[in-house]
């Protein structure tokens, strides 16, 4: 058996590549595939079999367009028959500092240096608008590392000549179009070089010999860079940390040595190592993912140890609290429920490794990392790509107080006998509107990530969401959701393009935060009467079923369609909306944003 | 010091795990002309592979000059008595 984890053997798999390959495929675990392009600044023959391997450990399974040798400019600003005939998902520009054809030279001028600054990168920024007006799609582009021989020593850093100055400025120019510009990636090898030794990854005989811009043993490490990127774009980040705590979140064992006696804070090395995790972790929660105890403990004893005041974390700090000695892999199961997400979404960090492996037996769609010791963790964690960040919504750095409120309500629900009782009593507030560009990134998050409410999972790009809500043929309805506990933000979203008198509900997606609160009925409500104004009379709609999205097998029946075809693809609907239909929501208050709607 | 042998072993065991192929049988004539798949990439991963089993390292000039397996046992098998 392989590994693609962290640590691994970058030689065995250069050299295995074939056999991985072959037992990758042979998986029966589901696959979505995606067309890659790979521009070429160098050889690019390995890093496309290699990148292979790391996409099908995701679930991913790539087709590849490969560019010609070190033409990714003319490939992307001249036409390119073969390129556009592919029409890439994706296209990756593997270039690197051979790539840099200009640099200052000793003795230039203010101007001349400013000049080479900018033909240098503006070679680049063509080649990226070119390609955004020709795809449209996401294009992944490293940036550059620095050179291995320094002109002017240290001086080369910071020194106008500087090659290694002149490149952190292209670099920083790099960072400022990635920031301005939604669907543009860096793939960081500055870091991986420095990571992986800048002596070794420079090496000159691979260049000299195959054009190979690095290191050949450095491949797996760039392709696992890139590979997080790509999963991060179709939604298969990591969402949770389900947490041991003795000897995981403090050293020793807190019902045996007791609070007093826990490793912990500045006062010992191992204690400061615990500390550090902690903040680690602190820092991971405001990213939106969130921390959820599991240990085998005594409840009560176990809660002292986020008193002691080298705590960073408090028992406030955690969503899902599963302290007992109940087996792990049930505690992991019923956390999942509890905060409702699928158990692929949950990494378990635990230092003892029979935990972890009854974990990766019992559940093995949870991910469970080797974590070393206490002072390894950070770097295992990190290592591992788990919370890869391609777009940060407010509503990610709001994750956790949603958690938290799904937890209020569900105290409030079970003190209220009636369902609908307790809906009306949450004062549920719904905005609606169709798609507009401010909200254009987090709807297509939320439908690259959303797995049990959603109808027929598909996913779409940035600009495929952004040409349904231009395309005025299109009924596109996305709303927001706010009750006395939080504001979740949108939460919902459906694209119905209108042909021939009838609507097609081609995508429904709704976050599993809001499941149960009638928000299908206010969407419904509203797509009737969006119909009604374009004097659509019937609607059709399919579910697809996935392992994931049985929940909503019976929605449209639910809703009053008729089941019209079915088969082992799934279920096609149809409805006829009636003269006068009555709105099916009754527990939460509606509001339109109409003024968006004319305007656009 | 290791024999002609045992190094014609190990680079067996390199041509078998690099093609995948673990019937795969060469000789000191074998060249890229009798297998399929070697072209100038798997030339590459060949030669990474065999630095790193015999934990030599192969300057550019004598890896291009490499037309057989006998010329890559006989480079290594140098590089080795002078490691010695």
């Amino acid at each position: 058996m392989f590994n693609l984890n962290y640590p691994f053997d970058d030689e065995m798999i250069m050299q295995k590549k074939k056999s991985i390959r072959k037992e990758l495929l042979d998986k029966d675990s589901p696959f979505i595939d995606k067309k890659i392009a790979i521009l070429s600044g160098s050889t690019i023959g390995d890093v496309k079999s290699v990148l292979e391997l790391f996409l099908l450990d995701q679930g991913i399974r790539p087709v590849f367009y490969e560019g010609s040798y070190n033409r990714f400019y003319e490939e992307a600003v001249f036409g390119n028959a073969g390129l556009e005939e592919f029409q890439p998902e994706i296209i990756y520009i593997h270039t690197s500092n051979k790539n840099i054809d200009v640099f200052p030279c000793v003795g230039d001028g203010e101007a001349v240096l400013a000049q080479k600054l900018e033909s240098v990168y503006r070679r680049y920024e063509t080649v990226w608008t070119e390609l955004k007006k020709r795809y449209g799609c996401p294009v992944i582009q490293n940036n550059f590392e620095p050179l291995a021989y320094r002109l002017l020593g240290n001086a080369d850093a910071y020194h106008k000549y500087g090659k290694n100055n002149f490149i952190s400025h292209l670099n920083q120019k790099m960072y400022e179009y990635a920031n301005a510009n939604a669907g543009f990636y860096i793939n960081d090898i500055s870091y991986l070089a420095s990571w992986y030794g800048l002596e070794k990854w420079s090496n000159p005989s691979h260049w000299y010999l195959y054009k190979q811009a690095m290191d050949l043993n450095a491949i797996p490490l760039l392709c696992r860079n890139i590979s997080r990127i790509v999963k991060s774009l179709y939604g298969k980040n990591k969402k949770a940390l389900a947490l041991d705590l003795d000897n995981t979140l403090w050293g020793g064992v807190i019902g045996d040595d007791g609070v007093e006696n826990i490793r912990l804070g500045e006062e010992s090395p191992e204690g400061r190592a615990f500390t550090a995790f902690q903040r680690y972790l602190k820092e991971i929660s405001t990213l939106g993912i969130t921390l959820n105890a599991c240990s085998k403990n005594e409840e009560s004893l176990a809660v002292e140890g986020f008193s002691h005041e080298g705590s960073v974390l408090k028992r406030d700090d955690f969503i899902s609290w599963k302290v007992s000695w109940t087996d792990k892999n049930i505690s992991i199961a019923a956390m999942a429920k509890e905060i409702n997400i699928g158990l692929d979404s949950i990494v378990f960090v635990d230092d003892n490794p029979v935990e972890r492996e009854i974990v990766r037996t019992r559940l093995p769609e949870v991910s469970v990392p080797e974590i070393g010791s206490p002072e390894e963790y950070i770097k295992a964690l990190d290592q591992e790509g788990y919370f890869e960040i391609t777009t940060l919504s407010e509503d990610d750095m709001n994750r956790n107080q949603s958690y938290k409120a799904i937890i209020q309500r569900e105290i409030l629900e079970n003190s209220i006998e009636d369902y609908g009782e307790f809906l009306v009593s949450l004062q549920m507030k719904c905005y609606m509107s169709p798609f507009t560009e401010p909200v254009i990134p987090r709807i297509t998050q939320l439908i690259n990530k959303t797995n049990q409410f959603n109808l027929t999972t598909k996913r779409l790009t940035e600009n495929e969401v952004r040409n349904a809500a231009e395309d005025e043929s299109v009924i596109t309805l996305a709303a927001r959701l706010c009750d006395k506990f939080e504001n979740a933000g949108i939460v919902t979203a459906m694209i119905a393009p209108v042909k021939d008198g009838e609507a097609v509900i081609e995508l429904w997606v709704m976050s599993c935060r809001v499941f149960k609160r009638n928000l299908e009925f206010a969407i419904f409500d509203e797509l009737i009467r969006e119909c009604k104004r374009k004097g659509v009379k019937k609607i059709k709609a399919s579910y697809l079923p996935t392992k994931k999205n049985l929940l909503v097998k019976g929605l449209y029946e639910e809703l009053g369609f008729e089941k019209t075809e079915e088969s082992e693809t799934g279920t096609v609907w149809s409805y006829s909306i009636p003269e006068e239909y009555r709105n099916k929501n009754s527990v939460m208050e509606v509001f339109y944003d109409e003024q968006e709607r004319d305007n656009g | 010091m290791m024999s002609r042998k045992e190094i014609m072993d190990k680079i067996q065991d390199i041509f078998r795990n690099n093609f995948d192929d673990d019937t795969l049988i060469i000789t000191e004539s074998t060249s890229a002309q009798d297998i399929e798949d070697w072209d100038s990439f798997e030339q590459m991963r060949l030669i990474v592979a065999m630095e790193h089993e015999f934990k030599i390292k192969l300057d550019i000039r004598a890896v291009a000059a490499l037309k057989d397996v006998g010329d890559m046992s006989r480079l290594i098998e140098k590089k080795l008595s002078i490691a010695q």
